[in-house]
């Protein structure tokens, strides 16, 4: 990696090329020799399906149902790929835009909408999906992976000698956050303790409006080098490579021999929020050369090379994305408001004072509307 | 020549007016822009402050006409723009960094409280660090988790760092250029839900003070003034930042009632400016503090604390506080039952008037 910046392209491992086309790699290959016609249909279903929703929450934010959205557009390979290598004893962290990850940890995807429309701020169980709340503080999540990690080593679920049973945290977040001080101390924290965690950086080229090239020199997955940690570069947009690269550092990391940084480079080709205008700050001739390299389409192109996706199979991922949307609306719009007391909810295990006398207040002044009500 | 030969004879031209109107966020851009114009050693640091011109717009155009040197797009690392502005500012740059929202500012919390806010105490005044840290804090705009906050008593419970919150555009303008001529650090939290307010702004008057020597100081003590924003005899509301209108507007629904409110804008709540807050209070009897903070251990604490020591013989009723509650800020379906509200002032008014 001597020499390139954060956005090259160089020495990525890549499986397909953009136009779908099989390449060879030495290392990777073999994790993905198992991958079946089906394996790679599922893939590319489960990526139509993410967009489909990501596209609907998108026409939601605009039509005032949802206060804002989070675009994974784009990124569905880097997630999709990657999450396709989990299992049940896997814990995930993710930042604050992989639906995609979500959907294959079970979560049902218009639940996320919950936060968006300002309803709560975590809508999922994260210890019955092993999927944890998305955390929008930039990269603090990342060191709570890492505990977790350590904790799950203590707890007898890495390098057990079954490999059948062993897990590990992997942790998602973007290029941004690779600036933070809790990211890279949490490289060092995984490092010294050969903590069981696969660190997996979406550099998605933009942390809002600036360039991956105002967060560091050189790529990002080099930030590893310097503890000691293992790394690689993925071509992000390749659900094939991103499995493949995932699959080996899961299994590095479950085993016991420590953790891992990946990097997958993609590209986010939606606004990094629906209050975001990228037009300010890129150009149209950029966005261009990544719409070339959707990453489904790759897949698709690669799926059908292969003669592998027939008609009926595309009609039937139609069928249930348009099924997501209705679904996804129906959902937002069949929410009530939840009550107002929800507010003093759960700010402690145990009851305490002060919060109890404001709930105690609050109800009494929400009764003297009600009584207003009833004297008219 | 034909110019000069057609204004003979004619009255001189009249100097073109001051007085612009502008939005807060314009007026505080303009704010920066005048003190950029005036001391070169003024640097503007922070994320997507550069062509994007911050998420808010604050700092638009001025990457474009300033260049990349003075506003600068750092990495996203909210210690790190903190820090490394304090190594600057000892050179006698005049950092002022902003801190995209409120709930972000955390990162930087262990700079800001014992690096900044302790240097010139530690080297017994022989360290200046003039860094003005901008935050665009408070709701009331929908917007998710960490974007709505108030942590301004979290800053005001550490010596050493002035912390203030302009109201208006005028003050906007003014308050910011005063920040940034101040020799001590300055947390400079900005409104967000009163960032498309529009008033008018005159830009000269606060250019005449601080191009007088002892420009600085002046501004200083100006900031840390209150302002009383509307006169009244019965009560005294008490308001800075995003509640001062609420406040505004609190006062002219109590009249209707025939109840007579001053309204008073702090403007600082590190120092808050007493001798206003007495005089207004000894002569009403009543206070009310309204932030939107949570009540517990905030800033009308400490306000209720000092008027009890210092006016106690003078008070009507008990110095009552409207505010936010000691819960995480809710979900923005909840965020106007978690705020303070017009209903919730005026039946604190009530309250200190039954007395």
């Amino acid at each position: 990696m001597a020499g390139i910046g954060p956005l090259s392209e160089e020495g990525l491992v890549r499986l397909l090329n953009y136009k779908g086309k099989r390449v060879k790699n030495a290392k990777f290959a073999s994790y993905a020799e198992d991958l079946t016609p089906d394996d790679l249909r599922g893939f590319w279903r489960d990526m139509m399906l993410t967009r489909a929703f990501d596209n609907e929450a998108t026409s939601l934010q605009r039509q005032g149902e949802l206060g804002l959205w989070v675009a994974s557009l784009g990124q569905e390979a880097a997630q999709i790929g990657s999450a396709s290598v989990l299992r049940d004893p896997d814990y995930v962290f993710p930042s604050y835009r992989e639906h995609g990850v979500a959907l294959k940890r079970g979560i049902d995807l218009p639940e996320i909408l919950r936060t968006f429309r300002g309803h709560q701020h975590g809508a999922w169980d994260p210890a019955a999906h092993r999927f944890h709340l998305y955390t929008l503080v930039i990269g603090a999540h990342s060191l709570h992976a890492v505990g977790y990690a350590q904790a799950m080593d203590w707890d007898g679920l890495v390098g057990s000698g079954k490999p059948e049973a062993d897990g590990a945290v992997i942790c998602y977040f973007g290029d941004g956050a690779t600036s933070q001080g809790d990211v890279n101390e949490a490289l060092i924290f995984a490092s010294v303790n050969n903590a069981p965690i696969v660190f997996f950086v979406q550099n998605n080229q933009f942390a809002i409006s600036e360039s991956t090239t105002r967060q560091s020199k050189v790529p990002l997955a080099q930030r590893a080098d310097g503890v000691g940690m293992e790394n690689v570069r993925v071509d992000g947009n390749d659900a094939i490579a991103v499995h493949a690269v995932t699959a080996w550092a899961m299994e590095h990391a479950r085993s016991g021999a420590g953790p891992v940084m990946i990097e997958a480079l993609t590209y986010r080709m939606g606004a990094h929020t629906t209050s975001d205008d990228p037009t300010k700050y890129r150009t149209k001739a950029d966005e261009d050369y990544w719409r070339e390299r959707d990453p489904i389409a790759r897949l698709e192109a690669h799926l059908n090379s292969l003669g592998e996706l027939p008609e009926d199979f595309v009609d039937s991922v139609a069928a249930e994305c348009k099924e997501m949307g209705k679904r996804t609306r129906e959902a937002v719009r069949s929410w009530p408001k939840p009550p107002k007391h929800l507010i003093f909810e759960h700010v402690y295990a145990e009851p305490h004072a002060r919060v109890e006398a404001e709930r105690t207040w609050f109800e009494r002044y929400e009764a003297t509307f009600a009584d207003a009500e009833v004297a008219r | 020549m034909t110019a000069t030969v057609s204004s003979q004879g004619e009255a001189a031209p009249e100097a073109p007016s001051t007085v612009r109107t502008l939005t807060l966020a314009a007026a505080i851009n303009a704010g920066l822009r005048a003190a950029m114009d005036r001391d070169p050693k003024v640097v503007l640091m922070g994320e997507d402050i550069g062509p994007l011109g911050g998420v808010f717009r604050v700092t638009d155009g001025l990457h474009k006409d300033f260049g990349e040197r003075r506003v600068i797009d750092t990495p996203l690392a909210e210690s790190g723009i903190v820090g490394t502005a304090i190594g600057m500012s000892m050179r006698g740059y005049r950092p002022v960094v902003e801190i995209q929202f409120d709930g972000f500012i955390f990162p930087a919390y262990d700079q800001i409280t014992t690096s900044l806010a302790k240097l010139h105490y530690r080297s017994q005044g022989r360290i200046t660090v003039p860094v003005v840290i901008r935050v665009p804090f408070a709701g009331g705009i929908g917007a998710i988790e960490h974007h709505s906050e108030s942590p301004e008593a979290l800053f005001a419970h550490t010596p050493g760092l002035r912390i203030v919150a302009p109201a208006t555009p005028q003050d906007g303008f003014d308050m910011i250029q005063q920040a940034i001529a101040s020799p001590d650090p300055v947390l400079f939290f900005e409104p967000k839900a009163r960032y498309w307010d529009k008033g008018e702004v005159d830009t000269a008057r606060v250019a005449t003070q601080l191009d007088a020597d002892a420009g600085a100081s002046q501004g200083t003590a100006e900031m840390g003034s209150a302002r009383v924003a509307s006169p009244g005899s019965d009560v005294t509301l008490l308001a800075y930042g995003p509640t001062v209108r609420l406040a505004l507007q609190s006062a002219v629904v109590a009249a209707k009632d025939g109840v007579s409110v001053e309204v008073i804008d702090l403007r600082s709540i590190s120092p808050i400016d007493f001798d206003t807050v007495l005089a207004s209070v000894k002569r009403t009897g009543r206070a009310i503090v309204v932030h939107e903070a949570p009540v517990a251990f905030g800033t009308g604490a400490e306000i209720a604390a000092r008027i009890s020591e210092l006016a106690f013989f003078h008070l009507e009723a008990p110095v009552l506080r409207v505010g936010g509650f000691h819960t995480p800020y809710p979900g923005s379906t909840h965020e106007h039952d978690y705020l303070p509200s017009l209903d919730r002032v005026l039946d604190a008014v009530d309250a200190v008037m039954a007395h």
